[in-house]
Parts: structure tokens; C-alpha cells; sequence
């Protein structure tokens, strides 16, 4: 088992940068006095907004197997856990890619 | 630390090690099929510990990409977790500084989500509580990667067996679970729109950092309620009306 120790390096600057998003945001926001309002507003959004980029790209650039699984999903996930979202998601991909040949 | 809530993380927490477990060996395949070691693989799950930009980090080493560009892109990727640390900072003010430390090592997306969630539902988010929650999912981690490496010759093609839809289907899980917030519609579909043109016209991995952004400011600058939604309130409130 081979250790590059220059892959190592970027591995470990990866982990700082990582690290430091984590604990950046708690800084800023303790150094401030109180949030105001707008503030408390946009940190309110914060997860809705950056999650929401993790799947629309991947719904749009996906091809129809994709779209159709994600669609699937989201019903399911309006009534169900996020477990059984994976489970519908998964299936309907797989039926499509082996029925449909993709 | 106490026992029972540190048992009542483990418990939250071992639904999200069960749900990222193909995400940690489909990181092992790939990690592997990119030029990485086994051993390798193992010490970015276990220093980085951030899923998207695992996958995001080991993509870029297969294409020889300079090492500023491969960490400011796992920077990009990552950026969201300012605004999770700085969302967090309202409740973990009674943390010690070495249990602050842990807190936000461990703070990947769920953890967030999960640690917001029990905040707002007027439990108190204890040391003990976050731990075991995130340690039950640390773990795995980075011992399925390392699975997923060995057997990543035996995979072949992610997409054969339909590994590539778990990831958004997932994040999607997550984002449904926020959609009882005041201006969650406008937000998602603006923060939707930008990510998609950014991903056009600018590029992976930027367009996480910039359709986030679009969906914050546009939160920032909605009306804002004539009194913010108040989780007690609103409790008390539908008590009288049973009564």
C-alpha cells in the first residue's frame, strides 16, 4: 500500500481548507454583537439554498432515467423517509437502464 | 456526558451511517479506479470527512490537476459550511472549546440538518447528544471507503447498478426536509435556477457556492413576517384550539 506523500499534502490542505469552512461561519458570527433580522433570515435559508444546488444539477444535466428517479423520489419523500426516497430512487433507475436498454 | 442522550445520537445517528454507507464504498471504488491507495483513500475519509467533495477531490487528482486548484475547488464545495457554523453558533454557546472543536470536525450536512432540527424543537443540543451522533456516522465512514476500495475492481461501472442516483437523491431527502420554512419555495427555485446556470456557464464546482448565494440573498431581501414564526407560539396557540 503505496503512501504518495505529496498526495498526502494536498489530502491534508484539503482537510484545513474543509476544517476552516466549518469553523469560519461560528467566528464571524460570535464576533458579532446580534444578528439582525435580515441576517437571522439569509441563515434561516442557508440549508434549503445550498442543498438545493447538490440536486438541480444533477436533474437537469442527468438524462431521463435521472429525471424520472428524482421525481419519483421527491413524492415519495413528501410522505416518506429519506431512506425509502433512496430505495424509489434506485429502483426506478435500475428498471429504466435495464428495460430501456440505456 | 450524559449517557442517555449520547444513546439517542448513536440511535439518530446510525440511520445517516446506513444512508452514506454506499456514498463511503461508491468513494472507495472511485478514489481507487482515480490512482488512490488504499491507504490513501482512508486518510482523506478520515481528515476531510465531507462526501461531495471527496468525490469532488478524487475526480480532480485522476485529471492531474494542480494542487490549489483540487483544494480550492473542496474549498468551493464546501463553502456552505460557513453559513452551517455560522447557523450553528446560537446553539452550542455552552460548549467547551475542545467539544467546539469536535463539533465542527463532525459537521457534515445531516449532522447540520439533524442538530438544527432537535434545536428548534426546544430540546437542548447537548455535547453528548451531537457526539455519538456524529461519531456513529464518522466511523463507518471511513472503514466502508476502505471496503469500497478493495472491492472497487469488482464494481465496475457505478452507473450499471444505479450507485449515481443516490447522491442527489439524497441531498433531495435533506432539502424536503426544510420545506416548512417561511420563503422555503422562493428560495429553493432561485437557489435551483442559479445552480443549473452556474453549472452551465461557469463551472463545477462553483455552482454550489453561487446558487446557494442566490437563494440566501433573496431570503435576505423578502419581506421579512410581521413576527418571526415562533415554534412555542405556534405550540401553545394549537393547544387552545383543541381545548
Amino acid at each position: 500500500m503505496e503512501f504518495d506523500l505529496n498526495m498526502a499534502l494536498v489530502i491534508l490542505a484539503a482537510a484545513a481548507a474543509t476544517f476552516a469552512t466549518r469553523i469560519g461561519g461560528y467566528i464571524l458570527i460570535t464576533r458579532m454583537k446580534s444578528i439582525p433580522p435580515r441576517m437571522e433570515a439569509a441563515l434561516n435559508a442557508v440549508p434549503a439554498a445550498v442543498l438545493t444546488t447538490l440536486v438541480a444539477p444533477a436533474f437537469f444535466i442527468g438524462g431521463w432515467d435521472s429525471k424520472l428517479a428524482l421525481i419519483v423520489a421527491l413524492f415519495v419523500g413528501l410522505r416518506f423517509t429519506h431512506t425509502w426516497m433512496l430505495v424509489a430512487a434506485w429502483i426506478v433507475v435500475m428498471i429504466w437502464r435495464h428495460t430501456a436498454g440505456v | 456526558m450524559n449517557r442517555a442522550d449520547f444513546v439517542e445520537g448513536l440511535r439518530g445517528g446510525s440511520a445517516v451511517a446506513l444512508a452514506s454507507a454506499p456514498f463511503a464504498a461508491l468513494f472507495g471504488a472511485l478514489a481507487v479506479e482515480n490512482g488512490m491507495s488504499l491507504s490513501e483513500a482512508a486518510f482523506m475519509s478520515a481528515t476531510v470527512y465531507a462526501g461531495a467533495s471527496q468525490m469532488v477531490g478524487i475526480e480532480l487528482f485522476g485529471h492531474n490537476v494542480h494542487a490549489w486548484l483540487i483544494v480550492l475547488s473542496i474549498l468551493a464545495v464546501n463553502f456552505r459550511h460557513v453559513l452551517y457554523s455560522a447557523a450553528l453558533a446560537r446553539y452550542i454557546g455552552h460548549f467547551t472549546p475542545m467539544q467546539k472543536f469536535f463539533t465542527f470536525f463532525l459537521l457534515v450536512d445531516p449532522q447540520f440538518a439533524e442538530a438544527v432540527k432537535r434545536s428548534e424543537a426546544g430540546k437542548p443540543l447537548t455535547f453528548a447528544w451531537y457526539f455519538g451522533f456524529g461519531i456513529i456516522i464518522y466511523i463507518p465512514w471511513v472503514l466502508i471507503s476502505v471496503i469500497g476500495g478493495m472491492l472497487g475492481g469488482f464494481i465496475g461501472d457505478p452507473k450499471a447498478i444505479g450507485l449515481d442516483i443516490l447522491l442527489p437523491a439524497y441531498f433531495l431527502g435533506i432539502v424536503l426536509g426544510f420545506r416548512k420554512r417561511a420563503n422555503f419555495l422562493p428560495v429553493a427555485l432561485v437557489s435551483a435556477v442559479a445552480s443549473v446556470l452556474a453549472y452551465r456557464y461557469v463551472g463545477s464546482p462553483w455552482h454550489v457556492s453561487l446558487g446557494a448565494a442566490a437563494g440566501i440573498v433573496l431570503a435576505a431581501l423578502l419581506p421579512l413576517p410581521p413576527q418571526e414564526p415562533d415554534l412555542e407560539a405556534d405550540a401553545l396557540q394549537s393547544e387552545v384550539h383543541e381545548v
